[in-house]
């Protein structure tokens, strides 16, 4: 086990240094000048030839990647232009709102997933198999920020039981685990979880079904074990591929929910990213694309690490 | 003799192909599902092509009088969005555009990635760790978030948004496109391909492209609802289609502002990208358990 953390750990080297290169040129891909992004409109030439000879933009490209890729390991990301406070803990304060966020959905989705999954697949080709399978075909097919929106329509708009917007009575500052702030969760936790639910009852769906078609399930039925015995070495045996699934959805929650977060003002990262976006706000887009993504990775290797945990074929392979 | 044997060689395999084609294809006129949503499709798909013709009012001309009209207002069928524009054209004419950076960045990436997979797959070697760990860099990122990513760097606009899906795409084609061919390449026939004195491209071009097309196509079907609901998705969040272009993410970003006003005309636009979506949903469900023959 130790071995194969460590083999898969130093895979993770190279992975994490191409995903900053992709970070530092996203920067570079932007029309015009990078240093148009940093300096004031009426600026002088030697203002401008002074920044960029500060920023390194003078310098050759590898020479800069280097210089910035130095920074960011000891956590400089550099300032945001919009607010001027450092880009890192722009991003982690939002991080943590979209954790929340993703946590929440992926309670609920999950939860559905695996049970959906599992009926549908046990009572496989059966009406109950028809109708979890519509349901996981719709969540995967639904515009989730439509989705959202016929929420609000009706749960805000029409029955007006839970609020719009926002992530609390007091603003985006204040959180506290009551109903009062936690009814703001309710309306994009479900939004968000939909798309992890129709991933995950389809995938467990297909496992069960393949497990369940397999010899060894025969024999032990004929050895007689009761009907809820052999479920439980279906589950043990789905579990792997299960797990790996629903982290990576975990990870696609973290780094996809702009479009949620958008639609509902949730104050997080996808938010963050919106509005850096839309200011032009070059720093803050690529350090929170370069957080977001890291989180990606370091998700995924803690997956890999868990799925050989619980399954032993993995580490020899 | 040698003319004739050659393309008796040639026709052998196309005829087998052309035999397990016309199966599947009778197998998907079987399934119901599937012909429902092939038909729900063709009606959007035509009368977003036909719809100059269809003596539909003006999707540009609004009116401030008549904005926000309600679902069922005589002259208006699927009311007015709120600059008093027609939602009926503007949905069908907002088809034309929704649905070409739906697809298009699907159709570039099969092709780029369809090529990047057989090349990698076939030469192996070297070539196949340049290009499959340059992939795997791509698959670091979440897919939402390299499409944002990409789009808001570059900036605003449909050619933009065209291409950031297409970066998105062609890793994920790619991987399958590579692994189908690593599957083809050891076979029988090949060897005897190579044997027979055919070159590297001509092996590719001839003898696997048809055996590794038909999966990668497949997979393919199923991106073009994903993408559908991205590229709607970057107009939405204000990075594709500009005002006042009809476009259905753009038509759900500018209708929210009335949602209390008149909410079941703003959510019209989203039924339409989810019914385009799940019905290629469905079509590569089809599709798939349709060439599945062996089972």
């Amino acid at each position: 086990m130790f071995a194969y953390t460590s083999r898969r750990i130093v895979y993770v080297i190279p992975i994490v240094l191409s995903v900053a290169l992709v970070c530092f040129l996203l920067v570079h891909i932007t029309p015009g000048d990078p240093l148009v992004a940093v300096l004031p409109a009426d600026a002088s030439q030697e203002l401008a030839a002074q920044l960029r000879s500060a920023y390194g933009f003078d310098r050759p490209l590898p020479v800069q990647f280097g210089l910035w890729l130095w920074r960011a390991i000891h956590g400089d990301l550099g300032n945001s232009i919009a607010t001027g406070r450092p880009v890192l803990s722009e991003v982690m304060r939002a991080v943590g709102n979209t954790v929340m966020l993703a946590i929440a959905a992926a309670m609920i989705g999950f939860t559905l997933g695996l049970l959906f999954g599992l009926i549908a697949g046990y009572f496989r080709d059966t009406w109950v198999d028809k109708v979890a399978t519509s349901i996981a075909i719709a969540g995967v097919s639904l515009p989730h920020y439509w989705l959202g929106m016929v929420l609000v329509i009706i749960f805000s708009v029409q029955l007006n039981w839970l609020p719009a917007v926002g992530a609390g009575p007091g603003g985006s500052g204040a959180w506290a685990w009551d109903w009062e702030h936690l009814r703001y969760l309710v309306l994009p936790a479900i939004t968000t979880s939909v798309i992890p639910m129709g991933i995950v009852t389809r995938t467990v769906r297909a496992l069960t079904g393949d497990i369940l078609s397999q010899d060894f399930v025969e024999a032990l039925r004929a050895k007689g074990l009761r009907e809820t015995e052999v479920f439980r070495h279906v589950i043990k045996n789905a579990a792997p591929t299960a797990l790996a699934v629903m982290g990576l959805q975990l990870g696609y929650m973290l780094g996809g929910s702009i479009l949620i977060e958008t639609v509902f003002s949730w104050p997080g990262s996808g938010l963050l990213l919106n509005s850096a976006i839309f200011q032009r706000d070059l720093p803050l887009l690529q350090g929170t694309i370069l957080v977001l993504a890291l989180f990606f990775v370091l998700l995924n290797l803690l997956v890999d690490i868990a799925q050989a945990a619980i399954d032993p074929r993995i580490k020899r392979g | 003799m040698s003319a004739m044997s050659d393309t008796a060689l040639q026709a052998a395999p196309a005829s087998k192909a052309r035999g397990y084609w016309a199966t599947v294809a009778r197998r998907i006129r079987r399934d119901k599902v599937s012909m429902a949503c092939a038909v729900i499709l063709l009606l959007i798909f035509a009368s977003a092509l036909l719809a100059p013709w269809l003596h539909l009012a003006d999707p540009y001309q609004g009116s401030m009088i008549r904005r926000l009209r309600h679902i069922g207002t005589p002259g208006y069928p699927l009311g007015t969005d709120e600059l008093g524009r027609d939602m009926l054209a503007r949905l069908i004419y907002g088809g034309r555009l929704s649905l070409v950076i739906g697809i298009l960045p699907v159709i570039l990436a099969f092709m780029v990635g369809t090529s990047l997979g057989l090349v990698a797959g076939y030469v192996g070697g070297k070539l196949n760790t340049a290009i499959m760990r340059t992939v795997d860099v791509f698959y670091a990122f979440p897919s939402v978030l390299l499409a944002i990513a990409i789009s808001g760097a570059l900036g605003a606009g449909i050619t933009n948004s065209i291409v950031s899906l297409t970066i998105v795409f062609v890793p994920q084609i790619t991987r399958v496109a590579e692994s189908v061919t690593t599957g083809v390449r050891n076979m029988d026939f090949v060897e005897a391909a190579r044997a027979s004195g055919a070159g590297p491209f001509t092996i590719m071009r001839v003898h696997m492209l048809g055996n590794v097309l038909g999966p990668i196509f497949v997979y393919a079907t199923g991106l073009i609802s994903v993408s559908m609901i991205l590229a709607a998705g970057l107009s939405f969040l204000g990075l594709g289609t500009k005002p006042p272009e009809p476009e259905w993410g753009l038509m759900l970003n500018t209708l929210r502002t009335a949602i209390y006003v008149n909410p079941w005309v703003a959510a019209l636009p989203g039924a339409m990208i989810f019914a385009v979506s799940i019905c290629f949903n469905l079509l590569s469900d089809g599709m798939r358990s349709a060439m599945d023959i062996r089972n």
